[in-house]
């Protein structure tokens, strides 16, 4: 079990828990404003788009091509953006905070 | 059996320069192929724009027949996101499970009609009453409304280029007018009253701008679920391991749905002008020529997805491109994807095997290119599980 935070646009903080899934699964189950997630997770949409601080980029693997294409075209794409439908929910990942980008 | 295989005609273009001519009227479109250049071209919506004259991002070209603007559809930035914004989360509503169990309810309805019958033609007695009651949902009125678009038929709205008929497209546009009056009388909870009583730049929405957004409402997801629900019975026919598998796995649903909507791709392209002289793929693109977002050949293109020509239920990464991309992407695609859903799993539920008796193909005609869309009538009989 991990605990993860969601920061959305607006400040708003929404604490979450999650075991295994996608950190996208994770965000839109708890209603988490800004992350849609309209396809599922099949890296099509692009409206599960999130910021990682800086010091928990190591925490991931890195995006593949298929990712960065997409991200490459979305609006408020920063070196730390990631789509969170690719993204596993891992214990490893306790106690972070995602930054919703839109 | 082959009969469902959508083939892909763009592959040798796509690969050699990445965009073809396609003719229409006296307004020439260069289609765009690649899957990074369809995305880069709508992600450019300055040089590429939407918020041309009424009707002309539409291919065929509609300049003839249409004077109102679709919108938030032919409306380009800052007034494109407070338009969309007015109404994107009516336009979630989809998700919700009372809309989700009405949705069910319709299609088990359908459903279960189509297999008391010996065969059934899938386009006009199972994908057009489908489509129609669905909308009744997505508008939130009653759906007795449908019995009127279901009596206009398939070809109202479709804007084919040898049928270009200002005539029929004035059947929809006069009972929008219509509607829009009656919901100035009588305001509901209907997206007509919601969006008269809709506040834009400090003012209501005018009538104009009402009908605007109902035309794209309509337009927009006519033909495409009819071409999307018909390839879908079509490949279950051709495939009824499919349904056995997501029976068993009803968690790929999900993916199956991605994917036969990048498969089938049932709009093919859309159009943008040039808001200044330009070069794509090493091609000239003069200033207020057109160019078009070539979905369907981006959705083939194997750069990016392995074996393009294959249905694989369970893919996991798919990019694909079959609602548009960027910021005018599909607004009806939740109720769409809710509606594929709800289809599925329904049909998964109820329905052994499917029967094809006869087929008439619908082939797009761009020019030198021929393109399957779906089908003009297809006869088969549903076998009950």
């Amino acid at each position: 079990m991990a605990k993860i935070k969601f920061k959305t646009q607006e400040g708003q903080i929404i604490s979450t828990e999650g075991s295994k899934g996608s950190l996208m699964e994770l965000a839109r189950d708890n209603n988490v404003k800004g992350i849609d997630g309209d396809c599922g997770g099949v890296c099509s949409c692009a409206t599960c788009h999130v910021h990682i601080s800086a010091e928990d980029v190591d925490k991931f693997p890195a995006a593949n091509e298929i990712e960065k294409d997409m991200l490459e075209f979305e609006d408020n794409t920063t070196e730390y953006s990631r789509l969170a439908c690719q993204l596993e929910i891992k214990e490893s990942l306790d106690g972070i905070t995602l930054t919703v980008a839109n | 059996m082959d009969k469902s295989r959508i083939d892909d005609p763009f592959e040798q273009a796509r690969e050699d320069r990445g965009y073809e001519h396609i003719p229409d009227q006296d307004d020439p479109v260069v289609m765009m192929l690649r899957h990074k250049d369809v995305r880069k071209c709508a992600h450019q919506w300055k040089v590429f724009q939407s918020g041309a004259q009424p009707g002309r991002i539409v291919i065929p070209s509609e300049v003839n027949i249409r004077d109102t603007r679709q919108i938030p559809f032919e409306v380009d930035p800052p007034e494109h996101a407070e338009y969309r914004g007015l109404i994107e989360e009516w336009f979630r509503r989809p998700l919700k499970l009372q809309y989700e169990e009405q949705l069910k309810a319709i299609i088990d309805l359908i459903i279960y009609e189509a297999l008391e019958k010996d065969s059934i033609e899938v386009v006009e007695q199972f994908a057009l009453p489908l489509q129609s009651r669905a909308l009744t949902l997505l508008l939130n009125i009653p759906q007795k409304e449908s019995e009127v678009w279901i009596d206009w038929g398939t070809h109202v709205f479709r804007s084919d280029d040898t049928k270009l008929d200002a005539s029929k497209a004035n059947i929809l546009y006069d009972y929008i007018d219509t509607q829009i009056d009656k919901a100035v009388a009588r305001p509901g909870e209907d997206l007509y009253s919601i969006l008269l009583n809709s506040d834009y730049q400090g003012r209501k929405l005018t009538k104009e701008e009402v009908k605007g957004v109902m035309i794209l409402t309509f337009a927009g997801g006519r033909d495409t679920v009819i071409n999307y629900v018909t390839n879908t019975i079509a490949y279950l026919a051709d495939h009824p391991e499919a349904l056995r598998r997501m029976k068993e796995e009803p968690e790929i649903v999900n993916t199956a749905v991605e994917e036969l909507v990048r498969y089938f791709s049932p709009l093919t392209h859309m159009g943008r002008v040039a808001t200044e002289a330009t070069e794509i793929c090493k091609h000239a693109i003069p200033k207020d020529s057109r160019i078009s977002l070539g979905w369907a050949s981006a959705n083939r293109d194997a750069s990016v997805f392995e074996n393009p020509n294959e249905v694989i239920l369970d893919r996991k990464i798919n990019p694909h491109v079959a609602f548009g991309f960027g910021i005018h992407k599909c607004l009806g695609a939740t109720h769409a994807r809710q509606l594929m859903k709800v289809l599925l799993r329904s049909l998964t539920e109820k329905v052994d095997s499917i029967e094809v008796k006869g087929t008439k193909e619908n082939i797009e005609d761009w020019g030198d290119i021929q393109r399957k869309v779906g089908y003009d009538s297809i006869n088969v009989v549903f076998n009950k599980l």
